[in-house]
């Protein structure tokens, strides 16, 4: 409880709840909230401004944008959570698994994984999806992949610090093994890192998987994810203005909300932090 | 005692310098490892990829078995996996990726002749983002937890939030449609401008938060207060003092700011439909065509693997305190 108050405890982090709460309502309320069906095209209606039938104007099919973006947010979300659980997942296990192992495997995982760090993470998740192909769950496959060396390196680096400590020591005396020591010893004790990095990551990798659908590397139209819907606008950008404004202004609350949280959640969860940004 | 001041010269003269040297040698090793290690995952992926080489470099065109075979060797794709391997290591630290499938042209010089626009681009979005980044970071820094401090974090976290691809096009739809300041296209200084802002600001968020650590930490100094204490004013403390300090930390991050300059290439270069090899790049993903999207990895990770270790050594050499 004093936790979550203490995470309440700045403007910017009830804002960021509020906004994202919201968002996350939008995402599950969509069919029964949007005004029109998200794929309904219409020739009259085709680039229509804003008006009291279409608050956020149509696109060029005509379909309705507000019904559109509240749609997105499904996307946006759902790639987003998925990006980071797959950073998150095969990361953190792969950081803990070497860094119990010690010796050589450690060693070698290591540089391993500092090698993989010598990539800049977009230039990863291009090579990737150039693999895959492109496609919205390929593309969050390739934000995720892209992340687990980060991942994996933090919780390494916070392995080696706990398994040095007596209480593992003690798990191991009394004959653990050491699938029981990563389990119930050591992800208990790394929990509040991971959730600080999960949290401070989940901004940027949605913003990271709308921005391959912009480049037409995630989803392909008619996906109403909010990338992809900025790609289709860009060209008509001149005459209706509104195709780009509202998906944007979406993806960017939505990521400004997320981060908001983050910051706080991690000045409240790592006392490292405290007086820190 | 004589004896013993010659061996500290010996020390001196002898030991220190070759610990340095050895330390050198050790970061150079370890960066060969890492581009070894990059080279051998980007040959694999593009060994993943799906579709024959020959076949989408004919992109549709009839072609007899014979021919085939023909092209299969002349691309060495009958060779062994292991001779495949060698001769594109071999191959890539000598400059050569091999020729485009579309263009039919050598990537290298596809790269080289795209290279010049987006070292422009960078050197302007970096100028941008280290003049936006380091005032909000000072800023803030200044009067830590005050108002201004909450003001410029808050605007340095919406920096980090906003998707550059939208503020490109907002930037386009403000300042050249609607006002018509500078042109949209075009290779010009003034065509520039706008793509880098788009990339500045794509910078300046994670760069201020930097910068404000920094500066807190540079402000409770000693020689800080040494120089309050001899009756500066703070703006002469902040600029003579503190701020040479606080920006150095920061700027060593070069590495990472590299990475995100390739990012944000990749993305402002489309938004503003400017050549570059991040357009390059993506281009390349769309039309398949994998000698392109491996020579552009291959030279970005080298690029960014010989940036850092260069960071590193320099870092080395300037501050002695820096032995990991």
């Amino acid at each position: 409880m004093t936790r979550i108050a203490r995470l309440l405890g700045a403007p910017g982090a009830v804002a960021g709840s509020f906004v994202l709460a919201a968002v996350l309502a939008l995402a599950v309320l969509a069919p029964l909230l949007a005004p029109y069906d998200w794929n309904a095209t219409s020739q009259c209606r085709r680039l229509a401004p804003i008006s009291a039938e279409h608050w956020f104007g149509c696109d060029l099919f005509g379909r309705d944008i507000l019904s559109r973006v509240m749609y997105g947010a499904r996307f946006s979300l759902a790639m987003g959570i998925s990006t980071v659980a797959i950073s998150l997942v095969f990361g953190s296990l792969l950081g803990v698994s070497i860094a119990n192992c010690g010796g050589r495997i450690d060693a070698i995982g290591a540089r391993f994984i500092d090698a993989m760090l010598g990539f800049p993470p977009i230039i990863l998740a291009i090579l990737i999806v150039a693999v895959l192909g492109v496609g919205l769950w390929n593309a969050a496959l390739a934000v995720g992949i892209s992340g687990v060396p980060r991942f994996a390196r933090i919780t390494r680096a916070a392995t080696l610090a706990l398994v040095a400590r007596d209480f593992v020591e003690a798990a191991r005396s009394v004959g653990a093994g050491r699938m029981r020591i990563v389990l119930r010893h050591l992800l208990p004790n790394l929990a509040p890192i991971l959730i600080v990095i999960t949290t401070l990551d989940l901004g940027s990798a949605v913003l990271f998987t709308a921005t391959l659908s912009f480049l037409g590397l995630g989803a392909q139209p008619p996906t109403p994810e909010w990338g992809a819907m900025l790609n289709a606008g860009r060209e008509y950008v001149r005459y209706a203005p509104w195709t780009m404004i509202f998906p944007g202004l979406a993806l960017f609350l939505t990521v400004m909300a997320v981060n908001l949280l983050g910051d706080r959640l991690s000045l409240v969860l790592d006392p490292r932090q405290r007086g820190r940004r | 005692m004589a004896s013993r001041n010659c061996l500290t010269v010996l020390v001196r003269m002898f030991a220190i310098p070759i610990v340095h040297t050895m330390q050198i040698a050790a970061r150079l090793f370890s960066a060969i490892v890492t581009l070894l290690i990059t080279w051998t995952v980007v040959f694999g992926a593009m060994r993943l990829a799906p579709g024959d080489p020959v076949l989408l470099m004919l992109q549709g065109t009839p072609i007899s078995d014979q021919a085939m075979d023909a092209a299969r060797a002349k691309l060495g794709l009958d060779r062994p996996f292991v001779v495949q391997y060698v001769s594109f290591l071999t191959n890539a630290v000598r400059g050569d990726l091999g020729d485009s499938f579309r263009s039919r042209q050598p990537v290298t010089s596809l790269i080289a002749a795209e290279f010049p626009y987006t070292l422009q681009l960078a050197i302007g979005g970096f100028l941008i983002g280290v003049l936006l980044g380091a005032t909000l970071g000072i800023v803030a820094g200044l009067r830590p937890n005050g108002w201004t401090d909450t003001l410029c974090m808050t605007l340095a976290l919406a920096g980090l939030s906003l998707p550059s691809f939208w503020i490109g096009m907002i930037l386009i739809q403000v300042f050249a449609t609607q006002l018509g300041w500078v042109p949209v296209l075009g290779s010009g200084l003034q065509a520039l401008v706008l793509p880098s802002i788009t990339l500045g600001l794509f910078l300046a968020g994670g760069l201020a938060r930097l910068v404000r650590n920094s500066i807190i930490d540079v402000m409770a100094q000693d020689y800080i207060r040494t120089a309050y204490a001899k009756g500066l004013t703070t703006v002469r403390v902040v600029a003579k003092h503190a701020m040479r300090n606080a920006i150095i930390p920061p700027l060593t991050l070069l590495g990472i700011q590299f990475a995100l300059l390739i990012g944000g290439a990749v993305v402002t270069e489309t938004v503003f439909a400017r050549p570059g090899i991040g357009r390059l790049l993506v281009l390349a993903v769309l039309e398949k065509d994998f000698p392109v999207v491996q020579g552009v990895v291959v030279l970005t990770t080298a690029a960014y693997v010989l940036i850092n270790l260069a960071i590193d050594i320099a870092y080395g050499i300037i501050d002695p305190r820096v032995q990991a």
